[in-house]
């Protein structure tokens, strides 16, 4: 094995020049791979991470049954027992307890379906940032006072101080009604939430809904996203599957990761072409490299050196060239990403507008995920073993008599 | 003793429009420590003979028997094990693999055959000494003389003591001086360490080296003399 690592190291150097540029074009495909999909994954970062903190959490717990018929009748008791059990979890770093469910809303001669979110003001700031997103008035306290949605206190006829009626259905048919004052009123980053959306603390909603300490759902967030599996597969074995649901963030939000996965198709298929034309590149500098050296190795079978040993040897000397190529590739794309990663490119214009309403950063964020460096490794490796086939299939059929003539 | 036996041996190249018969029907025999050529005019089939015996062509008939063993009895990766243990193969054009020094050239097949380093050094260094080029031993193919890269072709040959060496038309490429310096090292290996060389040549200098000749022409044995 030594002699033909050896044999194989010092074949590639043979041709510097042909090396080299088979090299330079791995190595740039590389590096405009990772950067690329670190600007993509960088994002989708950013929009799962703000959808995870405005609505969902990375987790929830509901009532069994909850997330397909979301009615005030499928609640459970927010029990001393299930938080404790929850704050036992090192990986969980808040917990949202949120009662949630349709009213009514009526202000002046303008009535309007609403969503009410209860929950409690604290945690929910802590998760979400609410209070940042207040406009006018100020954020919830632990009184009676809600805080309204921009475009429905608008259509409402809102302004701070007003008092707003709601009227809707509460835990088993009572009938939810009473009437609030308006503390505060906020810009919801999504447009059609921030037409419909009411906060106010867990207990007003409890006591509106008459739905005494129950709970639509307990939102949970996560110290880091990768110890999701692993929280969801401890939940799901410790809570009753008879009583509970626990769902992940993409359950919850299929719209976004079908937007993620559609875009992420549309950048696999762009880096997939870039590798085609790469992968003919080192095809043809394999190809040459075998067929040049055809009474070479016709010579060294002669000699007694086995065709497996042979084509051994040339499928170390491509994936040296390719292993050489993606190492140079990562160390020169990782510090620039690392940077990036760091200090995200900040956009202006109308696009950075836009952002800010949906209430995203107007920023370019990159991704230096381990995964991403791998699997460029990898799709370079097995560009290099497709390269190799071709040229090894013409070693186990070579002729060495007529190799050797030329 | 003999070692190598030809029994009704014979290659037809059928590719052509009219089959040629480069070897007819030819049986004949070498004993260990010969120092023979096969000589003949171009086309005789000298090499085709050389190439039957050294397992790198496929007869049409009959038998190449070595120590005992009908050599095309074997399937091809055995062959190819067959010829790294007991077949050195000096070529016309020296085949030095230009990548590794003289030293590595030599040793390459002891690599091959799984010899332990210590052992390898010290064979590779009584070689290169044998055929007086211990001092080159570091350069490259590209760096030596076409006489000199012949030597290290004869070196690695006997690397892997084999029963015996095959060399087709060695001396084709030299010129005198680098001939008869590359035949008296060859005569000396053959005298101490009593190893067997098949030529192929139309070379006079090394029939007039050889102690036999083996005569053909248009694929068949014409005379078999000892000198």
């Amino acid at each position: 094995m030594n002699t033909l690592f050896k044999l194989a190291r010092r074949n590639i150097w043979r041709n510097k020049r042909r090396t080299l540029l088979t090299m330079s074009s791995i190595f740039l495909a590389a590096f405009i791979a990772l950067f690329t999909r670190s600007m993509q994954f960088g994002t989708y970062d950013l929009m799962i991470e703000n959808t995870v903190r405005l609505s969902t959490g990375y987790i929830q717990i509901h009532d069994k049954g909850y997330w397909e018929n979301k009615s005030i009748n499928n609640t459970f008791e927010d029990s001393p027992q299930l938080e404790k059990e929850l704050s036992s979890y090192k990986e969980i770093t808040q917990v949202i307890p949120r009662l949630e469910s349709f009213a009514l809303a009526s202000s002046g001669k303008h009535t309007k379906g609403t969503i009410v979110i209860a929950t409690n003001p604290a945690t929910e700031d802590s998760v979400s940032k609410l209070s940042e997103k207040i406009i006018f008035g100020s954020y919830l306290t632990n009184d009676d006072g809600i805080i309204v949605a921009e475009k429905l206190a608008k259509f409402l006829e809102l302004t701070v101080g007003d008092t707003l009626v709601l009227l809707g259905q509460g835990y088993h048919g009572v009938t939810a009604a009473a009437q609030y004052p308006v503390k505060g009123i906020f810009h919801f980053p999504i447009p059609q939430l921030n037409n419909q959306l009411i906060y106010m603390n867990l207990s007003e909603g409890q006591n509106f809904y008459a739905a005494p300490n129950r709970l639509t759902s307990l939102s949970i967030m996560l110290k880091d996203e990768s110890q999701l599996d692993d929280v969801l597969e401890k939940l799901k074995s410790e809570l009753d599957p008879k009583k509970f649901e626990v769902m992940r963030w993409e359950e919850m939000n299929k719209e976004l990761v079908q937007a993620i996965q559609s875009d992420n198709a549309g950048g696999v298929i762009m880096l997939g072409i870039l590798y085609i034309i790469i992968g003919f590149g080192v095809f043809g500098t394999v190809m040459m490299m075998t067929i040049e050296r055809r009474k070479e190795f016709a010579v060294m079978i002669a000699v007694g050196m086995r065709k497996s040993q042979l084509a051994l040897m040339t499928a170390i000397e491509s994936v040296l060239i390719g292993v050489i190529s993606i190492i140079i590739g990562i160390l020169a794309a990782y510090p620039i990403l690392y940077y990036l990663y760091l200090h995200p490119i900040p956009l202006s214009g109308d696009i950075a507008e836009a952002m800010t309403v949906f209430g995203v950063e107007p920023i370019l964020p990159f991704s230096i995920d381990p995964s991403l460096f791998l699997n460029q490794g990898i799709t370079v490796f097995i560009i290099m073993i497709i390269a190799i086939i071709y040229p090894i299939s013409i070693i186990f059929r070579l002729n060495i008599l007529k190799a050797m003539r030329g | 003793m003999e070692i190598i036996k030809t029994v009704n041996l014979q290659k037809t190249y059928a590719e052509s429009a009219v089959p040629v018969r480069a070897v007819n029907d030819i049986s004949v025999s070498f004993d260990a420590g010969e120092f023979t050529a096969i000589v003949g005019p171009s086309g005789c089939g000298k090499t085709t003979l050389l190439n039957l015996i050294g397992g790198l062509d496929n007869p049409t008939s009959g038998e190449v028997i070595i120590d005992g063993m009908n050599l095309y009895s074997l399937k091809p990766k055995e062959i190819t094990d067959f010829r790294l243990k007991n077949i050195g193969f000096v070529f016309q054009a020296y085949n030095l693999i230009p990548v590794l020094s003289a030293k590595e050239n030599v040793e390459f097949i002891m690599n091959l055959q799984g010899v332990p380093k210590k052992e390898r050094d010290e064979r590779v260094e009584k070689l290169l000494e044998q055929v007086g080029l211990k001092d080159q031993m570091n350069r490259r193919p590209g760096e030596l003389s076409g006489g000199q890269q012949q030597r290290i072709a004869v070196a690695r040959a006997l690397a892997a003591n084999p029963k015996f060496v095959l060399a087709d038309e060695p001396t084709a490429n030299l010129d005198s001086a680098s001939t008869n310096n590359l035949l008296d090292i060859m005569l000396k290996l053959n005298e101490t360490e009593n190893t067997t060389f098949i030529f192929a040549t139309h070379d006079s200098r090394v029939m007039k080296k050889a102690r036999r000749l083996i005569e053909l022409d248009d694929g068949k044995v014409i005379a078999d003399k000892t000198n």
